[in-house]
């Protein structure tokens, strides 16, 4: 039942979205990713997931901020639809030092991918003007900590913020673009600083693509 | 607001299925003996343009096989994608978002639901003249003021191409010609017909002859060799078409020459915004010819002189002409 009401659900966003999809440099795969990108829209997650092969969706979570998407219809379409892992957004602040609300998100989405998941992030963290990609919050690195094995794909969205912008209910049908790229190659020692400074990098490459 | 098909329209029909079926063959046997890779560049887009083709006359005959029903939501269906792909095009603010709203789920359905339920004058004055006025005054309540009027332009410039001008193909099937009855649709292939016939071969003279450029800051591959093959070929086409329609014979030769002249300024036009815009297509939709409106140019253009010019002949009430 949600496999196929989230098929609808996707069918309906490629609909509105017409998204023109193009894998730079790398190829759709099922090896377990961790698929990053730019935040803009509540439509981004839903977008990204509905233009991966069908055989990737089914394996691959998106996670999403609980204080939205845990109520009512919302709730339903991202838990039940997609599978959504929902986190609390409890670590704004997280310059360095992590609260325990950030932790816990950590935890969470390290156990999907103990779980054999592929993941789709935000690390930007709260959706921005889509003009420019915001500062990457700390916690992907985090999770690459955690899970070096697991490949980290940037993904650029444009144009979605101008589907469904911040604070409308009601959408317009725009043409949007989804690039994905190749995944970040690290060094085994990397700081903090160096990851997002590559990660952030890769997705704005993405964008003049 | 009815029509059957009849053994006219299937004649014409499998004339263009045996047409595309030939260009297809040719398209495979160029395919095959192809040397230079700038040759294989332009025979994979010919090639492409062939499936694109067999995709659109596959969907424009079942929309014909439905009836009337079939071809307003068919063409209701283009005009969405249309002005999707040119809103995608312009920029629009956060500003314009109710707007754009009420263009795609409010105007577009209610000029198709008009023209199908046969009531001219409101179809024919919805955009002109309400969406017009609606448009601006939807803006300026919505408070921001920076480009207010190149903005609220390019609404309504998307609505009035998009919508409006496209949705007088479908209109067609609405005329009700006197001694014309439920054969209106033949209009509607006709029209469809020698617009893209013109295209193509405008396409096809172009790549041959080819030489003086028209408007080489606008379209270079439009050139007087391809423009006047294009034409001279479509008209000719057409008034060999004058049987399928109420035409007179010069009447027909006279009409798909303003088609294809009206065909020929849509495109440029729209490629005038293109460049503008910085972007060689519309949009990706349909592979080989750009975006929904690279193909619709000509008809968004062509469509309402066609329209008018045919109800003044056959159904307004004081013809003074060709009668």
């Amino acid at each position: 039942m949600s496999a196929i009401s989230a098929s609808i659900i996707a069918a309906c966003a490629r609909a509105l979205a017409g998204p023109s999809v193009r894998w730079v440099n790398v190829r759709p795969s099922t090896r377990q990713r961790v698929y990053f990108a730019n935040h803009t829209s509540h439509l981004d997650f839903v977008v990204l997931w509905s233009v991966l092969p069908r055989k990737l969706r089914a394996m691959t979570r998106p996670v999403a901020a609980k204080d939205y998407w845990n109520s009512g219809l919302r709730k339903r379409i991202a838990v039940n639809a997609f599978h959504a892992v929902l986190v609390e957004r409890g670590g704004k602040t997280a310059e360095g030092d992590r609260t325990a609300a950030a932790r816990n998100t950590l935890e969470e989405l390290v156990e999907a991918l103990e779980a054999g998941y592929s993941l789709i992030v935000f690390p930007e963290g709260t959706r921005g003007n889509g003009l420019e990609v915001g500062p990457f919050k700390s916690g992907i690195y985090h999770l690459w900590c955690r899970r070096p094995d697991v490949q980290f794909v940037p993904v650029h969205l444009s144009n979605l913020n101008r589907i469904l912008p911040k604070g409308e209910f009601l959408p317009v049908p725009v043409i949007s673009r989804v690039v994905f790229g190749a995944a970040l190659k690290l060094e085994k020692d990397e700081t903090k600083e160096s990851f997002l400074r590559k990660a952030h990098e890769a997705v704005c490459a993405l964008g003049e693509a | 607001m009815n029509f059957k098909l009849d053994h006219q329209m299937f004649l014409v029909l499998n004339v263009v299925i045996g047409g595309l079926i030939v260009a297809s063959l040719i398209g495979f046997a160029l395919s095959r003996g192809v040397k230079s890779e700038e040759r294989k560049a332009t025979i994979d887009n010919l090639n492409a343009r062939i499936r694109a083709w067999w995709i659109m006359i596959g969907i424009f005959s079942i929309s014909f096989v439905i009836g009337p029903a079939g071809s307003m939501l068919l063409f209701a269906f283009i005009s969405v994608l249309a002005l999707r792909e040119y809103v995608s095009l312009i920029s629009t603010t956060r500003a314009d978002h109710r707007t754009l709203f009420w263009s795609f789920f409010v105007f577009t359905p209610l000029q198709y639901w008009f023209w199908y339920k046969g009531w001219y004058g409101l179809a024919v004055i919805l955009i002109p003249v309400y969406a017009f006025l609606f448009v601006p005054i939807r803006l300026a309540l919505a408070g921001e003021t920076t480009g207010f009027l190149d903005r609220a332009a390019r609404i309504q410039w998307g609505l009035m191409v998009c919508v409006y001008c496209i949705s007088y193909a479908p209109a067609l099937l609405t005329l009700n010609i006197p001694g014309y009855q439920r054969q209106d649709a033949k209009l509607l292939l006709f029209l469809v017909i020698v617009v893209q016939l013109s295209d193509v071969f405008q396409y096809i003279w172009g790549k041959l002859l080819g030489k003086r450029k028209i408007a080489p800051s606008i379209s270079p591959n439009k050139t007087w060799e391809g423009f006047i093959g294009g034409v001279a070929t479509a008209v000719a086409l057409g008034t060999s078409l004058w049987w399928m329609t109420p035409f007179s014979p010069l009447q027909a030769l006279l009409l798909s020459l303003a088609v294809a002249l009206m065909g020929f300024a849509g495109g440029l036009t729209m490629s005038a915004i293109k460049r503008d815009r910085g972007v060689k297509d519309f949009g990706s939709a349909i592979e080989g010819h750009g975006g929904i409106l690279d193909r619709m140019d000509s008809i968004c253009f062509s469509a309402p002189l066609f329209f008018h010019l045919t109800r003044w002949i056959f159904v307004s009430d004081h013809p003074f002409l060709f009668r």
